[in-house]
């Protein structure tokens, strides 16, 4: 994957056991920071029905949406039964000054 | 002779309202503070497993009496509370363990769900995937499938659901076409093939639990059997389901994207709450499926100034909209309940078609 670090928001914009939605290039994604304080992101849209995960909830290393409640493993990306049939696509994070930036590749 | 609309998911509705942007569409949601609906959402056993003990225990005390006055016109109110709790609270368990709210522990809900499922005789995979739908396109005709009466309505069609005969007739037709590995051609639409073993598995095992309930009356030479499990005590019990299920939409309008115009909350009695696990309040529960059932009552305290005023009881609901409104659809379907908002309230739209209402932000 090439390196295309993009700033997505200041870590402590993002509570733990929380998520946060991030647009660049008109693409959504969302931020998670997890209860062991590590962040990571994914595609900011439910396989499912193109709903914001960052509306939905966090529950250790799950992402519930909003809408039919479909649970994806946020750090996999795997998609953990339905109505979620796909998987969520995972991009890299690191923290840098106090600022959360994801890979885009 | 009014006119009929055609709700089928397979018929020219499905594409007018996918062409007019109703279908997988934008709805209006009041706006709550996310950190407000973050502790909303949060998951608890510690409900579900009180009312689920709560709820096991009175099976039992409703099924030990009925046994023991079997035969005597005693049985007759313990066979009257096993049927409302089997055939009635069985189908609030199946809606909210369905949405994976009701325990935070995820093998509970799944375990509930099929228990709740088998009572009410609902494929678990055929009905998850219809409540989705349900959900994303409420009350849009061709689109949503679980719109529980057609309009123009059929009184009669409605007062036997109260009798759960459609109910049960439909079901055991269902489980035999699954059983037999086949969908219906509207079911295909909404349940991805992936699913479809599922719902034969299923489907062949609840099939076996129903033989195997008449098998052991015949051998038994007892009623009592199928007078505790199948589709006898579904039909016995589910007149109170329906009553409190025809609150949900009645009389409201269709291809609307906005819930408060499509939904109705209706404040209910302790008891029935419990047997509906808070699905009364139905409005809050649309707009945020993610919040469980025992915080809806907050949800609704933190949203009521942009609500429509709840219906203050069942028979208010009933006398003051449901039947006039169903009364009057016979002749006239386009007619719809318009509940009026709070001044505090977003207005609606001008309108009450398609697109009304302006996301809150
Ligand atoms: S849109 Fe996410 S589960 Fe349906």
């Amino acid at each position: 994957m090439a390196d295309n670090w993009v700033d997505a928001c200041a870590a402590d914009a993002v509570d733990e056991e929380d998520v946060m939605g991030f647009s660049h290039g008109g693409q959504n994604y969302a931020i998670y920071r997890s209860p062991e304080d590590k962040f990571y992101a994914t595609d900011g849209l439910c396989t499912h029905e193109q709903v914001e995960l960052a509306d939905g909830l966090v529950m250790g290393d799950i992402i519930e949406c909003p809408m039919h409640n479909g649970r994806f493993n946020y750090k996999t990306g795997e998609a953990k039964g339905a109505p979620v049939c796909v998987n969520l696509k995972t991009y890299p994070t690191k923290v840098e000054s106090g600022r959360v930036l994801i890979n885009l590749g | 002779m009014p006119m009929k609309r055609d709700y089928s998911l397979v018929g020219p509705e499905n594409a007018a309202a996918v062409s007019k942007g109703l279908a997988n569409a934008q709805w209006y949601r009041c706006a709550v503070p996310r950190k407000q609906m973050k502790e909303l959402m949060q998951r608890s056993d510690a409900a579900a497993i009180r009312d689920t003990i709560l709820w096991v225990l009175l099976f039992i005390l409703f099924a030990a009496g009925a046994t023991y006055f079997w035969g005597t016109w005693i049985c007759v109110p313990f066979f009257i509370g096993y049927g409302v709790l089997y055939g009635s609270s069985s189908d609030s368990r199946w809606h909210e363990c369905g949405h994976g709210t009701a325990f935070k522990t995820r093998w509970l809900n799944d375990l509930v769900y099929k228990v709740a499922c088998f009572m009410i005789m609902r494929d678990p995979e055929v009905w998850r995937w219809s409540h989705t739908r349900h959900h994303t396109d409420t009350i849009i005709v061709g689109r949503d499938p679980e719109i529980a009466v057609q309009r123009p309505p059929s009184l009669w069609k409605v007062a036997l659901y109260f009798f759960g005969w459609p109910t049960a007739y439909v079901a055991l037709k269902k489980l035999v076409i699954h059983s037999a590995g086949r969908l219906l051609p509207d079911e295909a639409t909404w349940v991805p093939e992936s699913e479809w073993p599922k719902v034969y598995r299923d489907a062949r095992i609840f099939l076996a639990i129903h033989i195997a309930a008449v098998v052991a009356a015949i051998a038994f030479h007892s009623w009592l059997p199928v007078m505790f499990v199948g589709p006898l005590p579904l039909m016995y019990g589910a007149w109170l389901g329906v009553y409190f299920g025809l609150t949900q939409h009645i009389g409201l309008a269709e291809d609307v994207l906005d819930h408060r115009l499509c939904a109705r909350t209706v404040y209910m009695n302790p008891i029935f709450r419990f047997l509906y696990l808070n699905m009364n309040y139905h409005v809050e529960h649309h707009m945020f499926p993610m919040v469980p059932y025992h915080a809806l009552p907050k949800l609704h305290q933190a949203i009521k100034a942009d609500t429509p005023t709840p219906c203050a009881s069942t028979i208010e609901a009933y006398f003051g909209e449901i039947l006039p409104a169903l009364w009057r659809q016979r002749n006239d379907p386009g007619y719809t309940i318009r509940r009026p908002l709070p001044s505090s309230a977003t207005p609606y739209a001008a309108t009450s078609g398609p697109a009304v209402a302006v996301p809150a932000e």
